[in-house]
């Protein structure tokens, strides 16, 4: 099997494996948030920026190759992932002392896991848009990062409901249903694309606070390990890209 | 019903020539606030106003968010007794789903997290804010005047420890119930998320002789401090008030839930079972230009005789009996050396307020021996309405919340009346009395001035909750020429529009 050096171990791959794949699958975690096992990578979120060979890439995206030489450990990475991580801070409106999603939140979890303490930018504070049309779900625009997660895993449900809108800071989700409203668009509480949102944009009803203190996702573990136990099984059930 | 006694000194009739002195900040109170004294060339007090100079819009920003946040949002309004607010919050979506009866596993759960929250919050104020002037007198130095200088004394080195380790057990048994001493979760609509762990049950136990022991020593020395100086400390800052209070089955002193009672000045009840969810019926609030904090009134009786207090105090006068049986020995005694209720005496509020910590103390006991806290159901069905009213006795007095919601579940307006708000007319009462009696014609010091912080101290005010004005607070700009003459004002009313006045 073909090896590359990840922070100098020995990664074996199979042809056609991202980095990302190959780092996951020997035990390695690359921070990311807008990758899942599940779906084809997106690239956007920047996260799991890499220097391949003296050049920075996204792990997510790039294939590996025999002999590359990776490095994603160092110091300066975890400067940029953690700047990266605070500006997708500034860019919402990310109230993390009363949001339910407080402790299982991955974009929180990797604020811990940089070594965030700031906020460093000075935020936007953007107006977005509450959606709690649904009887069963609540979209919380000001939440969001762009990740597309719940974009992909509609499309693949065969139901479209997500969709990024605009550009730069007036980018924004949309909903696919004649009034522009969740409650009217097709997504059930069961969907897949209801439950896949890394932060707390997209929540179900009747869940908030349901899950103690010290009981949480990432109370338990960080997102490095929760990471790794949970996405290494997933590990190539993508199926088809998406039509980015 | 109660005359405001110094009432005129609210308002000077003129300003021209006369002195300003401020004490801004007040020290040793939760929150930021400031006094402010008019003086004239004979240093006669021409007005003295307690000022809110805080300014928070809970009530404006929690809006527009779902119902289901409230509680855990509204905590944040506090870091000393946030647990106040996250029950107020917690009863008034129970009100609001239509969840009238929570389980009892759910009920005893809120009920021990909030004893140890009341526990806790006497403590830090007893002890680390309030005991100093008791401890080394209002005139002493200000730099020994904090917990600091008790733990380098050597006599006040064990109340000042006897103060943290009370406030540390309150703490404990706070974040094995919502899993952070400060701003956890654990109330949901209708009930909550977790049982107590049998393990912490015992550790909390094994700890509870010491802290019942520890409870005790406190109310003794809180009793020796007023009754040191038994008639200054009757007249200090009294101010003859009605007094209102939540109270259980029979008249029981209550913290978490029940119906309100009014005490009068003489000792009768002007009101019993008053239904707390229907406030409006005979509470309202008057708003001054100065301040952001409102002026709560009984509606029938109006903003000058419809003031009140509440707090450690007035839960003594009103309630009939403890239901716990050394803090009752306690109540007994207290009425016995201070007269019958209303005991009015301003300073009493300390001692009132050790009581109720020993009585935290032992409901604490009662309900770790409780099997309901390690299972059984722990939430009830719901239903959501439209509105919700939630109202427990804060460590400060009745915390009243009250949210309505769309049909979507999301808040379209809050109203919140916080404990340290229905004493606002009584502070400002209490320190017009120690400014016209104590400080009238003489010369200022700072010793001085601690006697009017002592008096605000008393009540144990929670100045950032209490700031909740936004949309509504009218304000006043005065030009005034360097001697003191006025140029021009502007005026902004409650509603709104402007004025030149």
């Amino acid at each position: 099997m073909p090896e590359f050096l990840l922070d100098g171990r020995s990664v074996p791959f199979e042809p056609g494996q991202t980095v990302m794949e190959a780092a996951i699958a020997a035990g390695i975690y690359i921070p990311h948030l807008c990758w899942h096992p599940a779906f084809e990578p997106h690239g956007s979120c920047k996260l799991c920026t890499v220097d391949i060979d003296g050049r920075p890439a996204s792990a997510c995206t790039r294939p590996a190759e025999a002999g590359m030489q990776v490095t994603s450990g160092s110091e300066a990475l975890r400067r940029l992932r953690l700047r990266l991580t605070q500006m997708l801070f500034v860019e919402g409106n990310h109230f993390c002392p009363s949001c339910e999603k407080s402790g299982d939140c991955e974009l929180q979890a990797m604020g811990y896991y940089l070594g965030m303490t700031d906020n460093h930018y000075p935020h936007f504070y953007p107006r977005r848009e509450l959606d709690a049309s649904h009887p069963d779900i609540l979209l919380d625009r000001d939440r969001c990062i762009f990740c597309e997660l719940c974009v992909r895993a509609s499309r693949k449900e065969g139901k479209s409901v997500f969709a990024l809108a605009g550009r730069g800071p007036q980018t924004r989700l949309v909903i696919n249903s004649p009034s522009g409203r969740l409650g009217d668009s097709e997504l059930d509480a069961g969907d897949e694309a209801a439950g896949i949102c890394p932060v707390g944009a997209i929540v179900r009803r009747n869940t908030a606070y349901r899950v103690p203190i010290g009981q949480r996702r990432y109370d338990l573990a960080g997102i490095d390990e929760e990471s790794l136990a949970r996405e290494r099984p997933l590990l190539g059930r993508a199926d088809g890209p998406t039509e980015d | 019903m109660t005359e405001q006694r110094y009432r005129h000194l609210e308002q000077a009739s003129g300003k021209t020539g006369l002195r300003r002195v401020a004490i801004d900040p007040l020290t040793r109170v939760e929150g930021h606030g400031k006094v402010t004294l008019l003086l004239d060339e004979e240093n006669r007090v021409q007005q003295a106003r307690l000022h809110i100079v805080e300014f928070r819009g809970f009530e404006k920003f929690i809006q527009g968010r779902p119902y289901w946040e409230v509680p855990v949002l509204v905590q944040r309004l506090c870091g000393i007794c946030p647990v106040s607010h996250l029950l107020a919050g917690a009863k008034a979506i129970d009100d609001l789903m239509g969840a009238t009866g929570i389980p009892p596993t759910a009920e005893k759960l809120r009920r021990l997290l909030h004893y140890g929250q009341v526990l806790q919050s006497h403590a830090l104020h007893f002890f680390h804010l309030a005991s100093p002037d008791l401890l080394f007198g209002p005139e002493s130095q200000p730099a020994l005047r904090n917990v600091m200088a008790e733990l380098e004394g050597e006599r006040s080195r064990e109340i000042a420890l006897m103060g943290i380790r009370l406030r540390r057990f309150g703490q404990e048994v706070i974040r094995h119930i919502i899993g952070k001493r400060i701003h956890g979760t654990g109330p949901l609509p209708g009930g909550m998320n977790r049982h107590l762990d049998r393990e912490a049950g015992r550790e909390l136990q094994e700890e509870l002789p010491q802290v019942l022991a520890w409870a005790g020593q406190g109310v003794d020395l809180a009793r020796r401090l007023i009754l040191a100086d038994p008639g200054e400390h009757r007249r200090f800052a009294t101010v003859p008030s009605l007094f209102l209070a939540l109270t259980g089955p029979n008249g029981a002193h209550e913290l978490y839930d029940g119906l309100l009672r009014v005490r009068d000045e003489k000792g009768g009840l002007l009101y019993d079972g008053l239904e707390p969810r229907r406030y409006r019926e005979y509470l309202r609030e008057q708003v001054k230009r100065w301040s952001y904090m409102k002026f709560p009134y009984l509606s029938h009786l109006g903003p000058e005789l419809g003031w009140y207090r509440v707090g450690p105090l007035a839960r003594l006068n009103v309630c009939d009996h403890f239901g716990t049986e050394q803090a009752e020995r306690q109540r007994r005694r207290f009425f016995e050396l201070m007269g019958p209720p209303p005991v009015q005496a301003t300073l009493a509020y300390h001692w009132a307020r050790m009581i109720e910590i020993l009585h935290c103390a032992e409901r604490i006991e009662e309900l770790l021996r409780d099997e309901d806290l390690y299972r059984g159901e722990l939430l009830c069905e719901t239903s959501r309405g439209e509105e919700g009213v939630g109202v427990i006795e804060a460590p400060r007095g009745v915390l009243i919340h009250h949210y309505r919601v769309d049909e979507q579940g999301l808040v379209t307006g809050a109203n919140l009346i916080v404990s340290t708000t229905h004493n606002n007319t009584a502070m400002n009462e209490s320190l017009r009395q120690v400014a016209a009696e104590y400080l009238d014609g003489r010369e200022f010091d700072e010793l001085l001035l601690n006697r009017i912080e002592m008096a605000i101290r008393a009540y144990d005010p929670c100045l950032s909750c209490a700031t909740h004005a936004i949309g509504k607070m009218p304000l006043e700009l005065v030009l005034e020429a360097p001697d003191g003459s006025e140029r021009g004002r502007l005026l902004r009313h409650a509603d709104g529009t402007v004025v030149q006045g």
